[in-house]
């Protein structure tokens, strides 16, 4: 049995979770349209593959991904592609975003796929490549590309994989259904990434013993010595990453840093069983284990759920109440995110539908002076000082924030959870959080635009003395040709240097013709100016300052004079 | 339909400000039965005239500042200042007395710096800081506790005791008397050993002094229950027992007659208790961190022996925890806890973190 470490803090919600276990996984209708967001891991979005109108079958790619950063999409059932538009999708911010809108044709027809039979004699590099064209991404929070996870750039060995069994969540039970119901699934899946990892010396599955019959599941299922379960007690919020690593191994994942820079690479329950399907069975991710809970729905049940399954045909399946519905969140009460609408369609992080009762989550009451009580900092896990940051946050006083490492506030919830004063200081956080981030890119940007400034004028500087030495050597040249000249002709008069001009000045003089032809020359030149300062002018006078307007207006003049007087040079030339 | 957009975490435990703030009221009930059993009225009369004025004080600024008056009021802030300093000030002080700490309190040290939550100082200190200084006499006739009244005396009724407070009759011959503390200050000279065979209020004590022993043992009942609810941390009041009873100690001089007393004698005389567990943990004016408050206990504790050691005034629980609020924030700048994933703690005041 391996030792545990406990984390500092944490908070013990009521757990509502076996309301939705009294039932195992369901199954759902297939929805009428699928509405797939383009973009559902971190990192950059893949570009279009579909137009309007193609049919696509089942699991068809809708997006082209060049690299590890951007996963593709799939089509979850068969049918027709009817729109590719900005549409609400499930994010905190509550804006749109590049949906591709699919009309199912109900017959679910397969593209073509097929798995691996033996993944130990394929080479960890492709197996990451299908990881990828499959689209997995975290299904735990985040969507964290799970190929990116399981390639740590740095050169330090894995040593000890993690799988995030924890799910401490207020009502989520979808990865604790997974491992009752599809545990063979998860053990293969574990095999693979442990196949990938190069079989990293611990396999650690770290689950809170509110979970039993998962526990009990996994160690009759596990047969290899090597994977160890690892039970401890329930405490919100021990299924944060680098809190079960700190659980499980009593080591820190470096502030800013990543856990492979402990050699440690940590994933959850749902994304190892996407990776089997991909593995075992060719299937790219188009489905999850997803909770739908809550007093407002009439039935809590987990449900394996097609992607970009819109929320309202879940909800309408499961007896939802919208007038007994205080809020409609999309993950847990602690850390899930509000919806507006029941159009937002399910994506690859849904772990949880939650649409709770007045009665269970009531408004929330206003907030009143903070008192200094010090309850938030006896229940952050990150052993911050929440009362200091929100008094920082208030006052805007970045530096301050910074020393008291708001940036490893993970944004649990705890904090909030207990304020006696009802701050929502998570929000506090989140906000000075993007504030900080906004004015250290515009530092950046700033400090390069002192630097071009500061060359420009080195440049400048440098170029001028430059002119100056030349200046110097012609001056001296001259004046040592002077004194040459002097010696030599000091016997000539004045008169003669005339002439010797004269001769050199008529040598020099071109014919008419030519000369027209230059002022000609010269007379486009000066024309297509002038418009060009029109045209600036116009534009300065729609959309500039009056400082640019009078600039151009006075080069607008100068080219006009231009004009004018080649005009005259050519008509005098021509008289 | 739209749903509300609301942000994360939803839900909260039911414990809220108000219920903090009862709960220490409440805590304060053995407290004030011991110092009502001891020293007769005087202290439910103070508490009623403390509490009348701060929540008529707290309601007229609150209507001044155009703050929303029952919302405030429903934090019971104002009560706690208002029981706290009426439990600190002698029983059968003068009606004015309490009323003057009371504005004092709520008006000038709360409310003038923004209300709860935004006050640099111990309100209810602040008040009785100001009583002392400005009615020396008035603040430091206390009255002899029960059993040590002479024969056929007894504390004054509730009747008799409002006339006292309120119509400033004299109390009868015999009921004021000096406190443990004052012994001690007054009888340069003697050996501890003489002190307590010459006073009654240390030869018939059971351990520490007549009547504070228990006054004392009241509040230490009271604190223990609300560190056992998680309403603040050990480490402020364990920080300043700790470091007075070191401190006396440290100075016990075998008993001399240069002695300031004995430990337990420190521990269970005048404000100890009712300071380390109801006046020390206010949490706006503290510390906030658990190391910040284990200085900021040891702070207080060091300032209360060396007032009542060598300083002009008996007690110092006062004056100790208002010295102490002007260093909380300084204390704060230096003791942040280790967040998870640094090698070290920072500092408030550094710009960048040293690697």
């Amino acid at each position: 049995m391996s030792r545990i470490w406990e984390i500092p803090g944490g908070v013990h919600p009521p757990e509502n979770k076996q309301q939705s276990m009294t039932r195992s996984i369901g199954h759902l209708p297939l929805p009428a349209t699928l509405v797939i967001p383009l973009h559902q891991h971190i990192g950059a979005p893949a570009k279009v593959a579909v137009t309007v109108g193609q049919t696509v079958l089942k699991g068809q790619k809708l997006t082209d991904a060049s690299n590890l950063n951007n996963l593709p999409v799939h089509a979850s059932s068969s049918g027709t592609v009817i729109a590719i538009d900005d549409k609400p999708v499930a994010h905190p911010s509550g804006l749109n975003a590049l949906c591709v809108t699919i009309a199912t044709d109900g017959k679910d027809q397969w593209i073509e796929h097929a798995g691996i039979s033996d993944f130990r004699q394929c080479d960890p590099h492709n197996l990451l490549q299908m990881i990828t064209e499959a689209g997995i991404a975290g299904m735990g929070g985040a969507g964290f590309p799970a190929a990116i996870k399981l390639s740590p750039s740095n050169d330090k060995p894995v040593d000890t994989f993690i799988i995030n069994a924890t799910e401490c969540e207020p009502y989520i039970t979808a990865d604790d259904a997974a491992m009752q119901e599809k545990t063979q699934d998860l053990i293969q899946g574990i095999e693979i990434v442990g196949h990938i990892l190069n079989n990293p010396s611990r396999v650690l599955v770290g689950i809170e013993n509110n979970k039993p019959q998962a526990i009990v599941a996994l160690r009759s299922h596990i047969k290899e010595r090597s994977i160890e379960v690892v039970s401890f007690p329930t405490k919100y919020p021990s299924g944060g990453e680098k809190q079960l690593i700190y659980i499980l191994t009593g080591r820190e994942v470096p502030s800013g840093g990543l856990p492979s820079d402990l050699g440690m690479v940590c994933l959850n329950i749902g994304t190892l069983i996407a990776i089997k399907r991909a593995i075992i069975d060719g299937e790219p991710l188009i489905s999850r284990i997803t909770t739908v809970t809550g007093e407002a729905c009439g039935v809590n049940r987990n449900y394996d759920v097609l992607i970009g399954t819109p929320i309202s045909h879940l909800l309408a399946h499961n007896e939802f109440d919208e007038r007994n519905c205080s809020r409609l969140i999309m993950g847990g009460p602690m850390m899930g995110f509000s919806l507006t609408s029941t159009e937002v369609p399910v994506v690859k992080t849904t772990n949880c539908i939650l649409a709770s009762s007045y009665s269970e989550i009531p408004s929330d009451l206003p907030a009143q002076a903070c008192i200094r009580c010090g309850l938030c900092a006896e229940v952050c896990p990150a052993s911050l000082l929440p009362q200091q940051l929100f008094w920082y946050a208030q006052a805007k006083d970045q530096e301050r924030l910074e020393a008291h490492n708001l940036f490893d506030c993970i944004e649990c919830g705890a904090c909030s959870y207990v304020c006696p004063s009802n701050i929502p200081l998570v929000q506090h956080y989140r906000s000075s959080k993007g504030e900080i981030r906004k004015a250290n890119i515009d530092k950046i940007d700033s400090d390069n635009a002192r630097q071009r400034f500061e060359f420009r004028k080195l440049r400048l500087e440098q170029a001028d003395e430059q002119r100056q030495v030349k200046r110097e050597a012609r001056r001296l040249a001259t004046e040592q040709a002077r004194a040459t000249n002097s010696t030599v002709q000091s016997g000539s008069s004045a008169a003669d240097i005339i002439a010797a001009a004269q001769q050199r000045a008529m040598t020099k003089q071109s014919t008419p013709e030519q000369q027209k032809a230059k002022f000609e020359r010269a007379l486009l030149a000066a024309q297509s100016r002038l418009e060009e300062a029109e045209n600036r002018l116009t534009e300065a006078t729609a959309h500039g300052t009056a400082e640019q307007q009078a600039r151009c207006s006075a080069s607008l003049e100068s080219a006009r004079q231009k004009v004018d007087q080649t005009q005259n040079r050519l008509k005098e030339l021509s008289d | 339909m739209a749903f509300k957009q609301i942000s994360s975490p939803h839900g909260h435990n039911p414990q809220n400000t108000g219920w903090i703030m009862q709960l220490v009221l409440l805590s304060t009930v053995p407290g004030f039965l011991a110092l009502s059993y001891q020293f007769g009225w005087g202290s439910f009369i103070n508490l009623i005239v403390a509490v009348v004025t701060s929540l008529t004080a707290e309601t007229a600024i609150l209507a001044c500042r155009n703050r929303p008056i029952a919302f405030y009021l429903k934090d019971y802030s104002a009560v706690v200042t208002a029981v706290l300093l009426a439990l600190a000030l002698p029983p059968l002080v003068p009606w004015w007395v309490v009323v003057v700490g009371s504005l004092f309190s709520i008006v000038i040290a709360k409310q003038l710096y923004g209300g709860l939550g935004y006050n640099p100082f111990n309100p209810a200190m602040v008040g009785y800081v100001v009583l002392l200084i400005s009615f020396p006499i008035e603040m430091t006739t206390w009255i002899t506790p029960l059993s040590l009244l002479p024969d056929g005396v007894s504390h004054p009724g509730l009747w008799e005791s409002m006339s006292i407070v309120f119509a400033g009759s004299a109390p009868v011959d015999g009921v004021t008397g000096a406190t443990p503390l004052d012994i001690f200050k007054h009888s340069s000279g003697l050996v501890v050993d003489q002190i307590y065979q010459n006073e009654a209020l240390f030869s018939q004590a059971s351990f520490a002094g007549v009547g504070w022993e228990w006054v004392n043992v009241g509040f230490l009942i009271g604190g223990l229950i609300l560190l056992k609810t998680g309403v603040f941390t050990w480490h402020g009041p364990l920080a300043m027992l700790g470091t007075l009873a070191l401190m006396s100690i440290l100075f016990w001089d075998g008993g001399s007659s240069e002695s300031p007393g004995s430990p337990i004698m420190h521990l269970f005389s005048g404000a100890s208790m009712m300071g380390a567990f109801f006046i020390l943990t206010d949490p706006v004016s503290s510390a906030v961190s658990n190391r910040g408050r284990l200085i900021y206990g040891a702070l207080i504790g060091l300032l209360v022996y060396v007032i009542r050691a060598w300083g002009n005034y008996p007690d110092a629980i006062a004056f100790a925890v208002l010295l102490a609020n002007f260093a909380a924030p300084f204390i704060d700048n230096y003791t942040l806890p280790r967040t998870y994933g640094h090698t070290d703690r920072r500092k408030a005041t550094e710009k960048q973190e040293e690697k």
